[in-house]
C-alpha cells in the first residue's frame, strides 16, 4: 500500500502543493490528474524519492521511503518500476539490452534465463520482434512499449506511469491503456498513473486524484468523478471531454 | 552565494562518488569502457598535439637562439625540459579538455534531461557509483599514460623539425636533452596530468550530472564544463609549480 501523509513540496519560493494526503490500495490503479505544470510529475518523483518532500511523509507498505538510507532506499526503489514520460531508454544499448538492463545487475540470472526473461517481457508488449532494434529505431509507441517491458521485468509490486500516452495516436494510445490494464490484471500490481488524458483516466483508473490550485483538489472513484459538482473538476473533465469529442 | 552552492554541490557529488568507489561490481564495465574512450581514443589527438608542439617549439628557439656562443644542443635541452615539465601536461590537459570533457559533460546531460538518470535511481541503480565513479577513476588512470604519447611524440617532433628544417642536427639535440633531463621533472608531469585528469573528468561529470532544460541546457553545461576545467586547469598547474618546484 501507498500512503502519502501531508506531503509539501517547495522549489524555492515556489509552492509546488500543500499538505497533500490520500492512499492507494494493494492492487489499485489511481490516476493523479490535472493540468501541466500542476505538479503531478513532482509528485511521482516523491513516491519512489527522486525527490525529497519539504514536510510530510510517503509510506510504502509501512515503511517511510524518505526516511531509509541510502542502501535499503535502493531496495525499495526496486520494488517499483517506472514508465517515464519520454521512455528515458538508454540510447547506448539496443531494445533487448534495455530490457536486460536491471536483470544482469540485481539477479544472479544465467544468459539463458536473461533471454528467457527478456523476450517474455517484450512479448507482453508485442515487440518480440523488435529485440534487436537501436532504440533510435523506435517509434514513440514503441518506445513507450520498451520502457513498459524494462519496468515491469523485474516484476514489480507497484508500476508508475508518466503520461504513458501523451504524444501518441488514439489507436497507440489505445493499446498502451490496454497494456496498464493488463499489467494490472495479470501481475496484480499496484499502479499510478499521472495524465491529463481523460480518455486513458476512464479507461485504467480505479480512483483519481486531481491536483489544483496547489493542493489536491479531489480524491474519489470513477463514478464520484461522474457525479461530482467539484466546479474545476468539472470544468477540467468536461474540457477534456469536449477535446475527446472534437478530437 | 550561487558560487558557494556550487561548491557545495560539487562537494557534495564527489563526497558520494568517493563513497560508491567500493562498488566496483556497478561500474567495472563502464570504467573499461571509459578507459578506452579516454586513453585509446584520445592518443591520435595527442598524438598530432606532441608533434606541432615540439616542432613549433623547436624552430622558435633556433630561431631566437641564433648565436655563435650558443651551442645548437640548447634548443634540444630547452624544447625537451620544456615539454616534459609543462607543454606536454598543460597543452594536452587544454586539448583534452574539450575533447574528453565536452564528451563527458554532453553524455552525462543528455542522460540527466531525457530522464535516464532518473530511470536508473529509480531500478535501485547508484548512478553516481554507474556513470560518475568510471569516468572520474578513466581520467585519473588515463592523463598519465597521455602524458607519456605527448611527451615521446613532443620530443621526437621537435628532433625531426630540426633536423628536417636543417636548424639542430638530431646528435646536439639529443645531447642536449640527456645533458639537462632531470627525472623529477617527469615525475612533476605525471603528477600534473594526475591532477588534471581528475579535474577535468570531475567537473565535467559535475555540469553533466546536474544539467537542466533540453537542449540548450546540455549544450550550456558542455560549454561550461569545457571553459572551468580549463580555468581549472591552470589554475592548477600554477599551484603546483609554486607546491612542487
Amino acid at each position: 500500500m501507498i500512503e502519502i501523509k501531508n506531503l509539501t513540496k517547495r522549489f524555492g519560493d515556489l509552492l509546488v502543493w500543500e499538505d497533500v494526503s490520500f492512499k492507494v490500495e494493494d492492487g489499485e490503479t489511481l490516476a493523479i490528474i490535472g493540468r501541466s505544470g500542476c505538479g503531478k510529475s513532482v509528485l511521482m518523483k516523491h513516491i519512489n524519492a527522486l525527490l525529497y518532500p519539504d514536510t510530510g511523509k510517503v509510506l510504502i507498505d509501512g515503511r517511510d521511503i524518505h526516511a531509509l538510507d541510502y542502501v535499503d532506499l535502493r531496495k525499495q526503489r526496486q520494488k517499483f518500476g517506472v514508465l517515464f514520460q519520454g521512455s528515458a531508454l538508454f540510447d547506448s544499448i539496443n531494445t533487448f539490452e534495455n530490457v536486460a538492463f536491471p536483470l544482469r545487475y540485481f539477479t544472479n540470472q544465467t544468459e539463458e534465463e536473461i533471454h528467457e526473461n527478456v523476450m517474455k517481457s517484450l512479448t507482453y508488449v508485442n515487440l518480440e520482434d523488435s529485440a534487436n532494434k537501436e532504440t533510435s529505431e523506435l517509434s514513440g509507441g514503441m518506445r513507450k512499449r520498451v520502457g513498459l517491458a524494462r519496468a515491469i521485468v523485474l516484476e514489480p509490486n507497484y508500476i508508475m506511469y508518466d503520461e504513458p500516452t501523451s504524444g501518441l495516436d488514439p489507436q497507440t494510445a489505445d493499446e498502451i491503456n490496454g497494456l496498464i490494464n493488463a499489467m494490472s490484471e495479470t501481475f496484480d500490481v499496484t499502479s499510478i498513473v499521472i495524465t491529463h488524458d481523460m480518455h486513458s483516466v476512464l479507461e485504467v483508473a480505479d480512483k483519481v486524484a486531481f491536483l489544483d490550485q496547489q493542493k489536491l483538489s479531489w480524491f474519489g472513484t470513477i463514478s464520484e468523478m461522474r457525479n461530482s459538482n467539484h466546479k474545476e473538476l468539472v470544468d477540467f473533465v468536461s474540457a477534456s471531454e469536449y477535446q475527446i469529442k472534437a478530437g | 552565494m550561487h558560487s558557494l552552492n556550487e561548491v557545495g554541490k560539487y562537494s557534495s557529488l564527489l563526497y558520494q562518488a568517493l563513497r560508491s568507489s567500493t562498488e566496483f561490481g556497478t561500474y567495472r564495465k563502464n570504467l573499461f569502457q571509459e578507459l578506452v574512450k579516454v586513453g585509446y581514443d584520445s592518443v591520435p589527438i595527442i598524438i598530432l598535439t606532441g608533434i606541432f608542439t615540439g616542432s613549433v617549439m623547436t624552430l622558435q628557439s633556433a630561431y631566437q637562439l641564433q648565436s655563435a656562443f650558443i651551442p645548437l644542443s640548447t634548443i634540444g635541452a630547452i624544447v625537451s625540459e620544456s615539454i616534459l615539465i609543462e607543454l606536454a601536461a598543460v597543452i594536452s590537459s587544454l586539448v583534452l579538455a574539450g575533447k574528453v570533457g565536452a564528451r563527458v559533460a554532453t553524455e552525462l546531460g543528455t542522460m540527466r534531461v531525457s530522464e535516464q538518470i532518473d530511470a536508473l535511481e529509480s531500478m535501485g541503480f547508484n548512478s553516481v557509483s554507474f556513470l560518475v565513479v568510471p569516468r572520474v577513476l578513466a581520467g585519473i588512470l588515463m592523463f598519465p599514460v597521455l602524458y607519456i604519447v605527448a611527451s615521446v611524440t613532443g620530443i621526437g617532433g621537435g628532433l625531426a623539425a630540426g633536423f628536417f628544417s636543417g636548424t639542430v642536427p638530431p646528435s646536439d639535440f639529443l645531447q642536449g636533452a640527456r645533458t639537462y633531463f632531470y627525472p623529477w621533472n617527469v615525475i612533476f608531469g605525471f603528477t600534473k596530468m594526475f591532477v588534471f585528469g581528475f579535474i577535468i573528468t570531475s567537473v565535467s561529470c559535475y555540469k553533466g550530472y546536474y544539467a537542466r532544460g533540453g537542449a540548450e541546457g546540455v549544450g550550456q553545461s558542455t560549454t561550461n564544463a569545457t571553459v572551468l576545467s580549463c580555468i581549472f586547469v591552470l589554475l592548477a598547474d600554477f599551484i603546483l609549480a609554486a607546491l612542487l618546484l
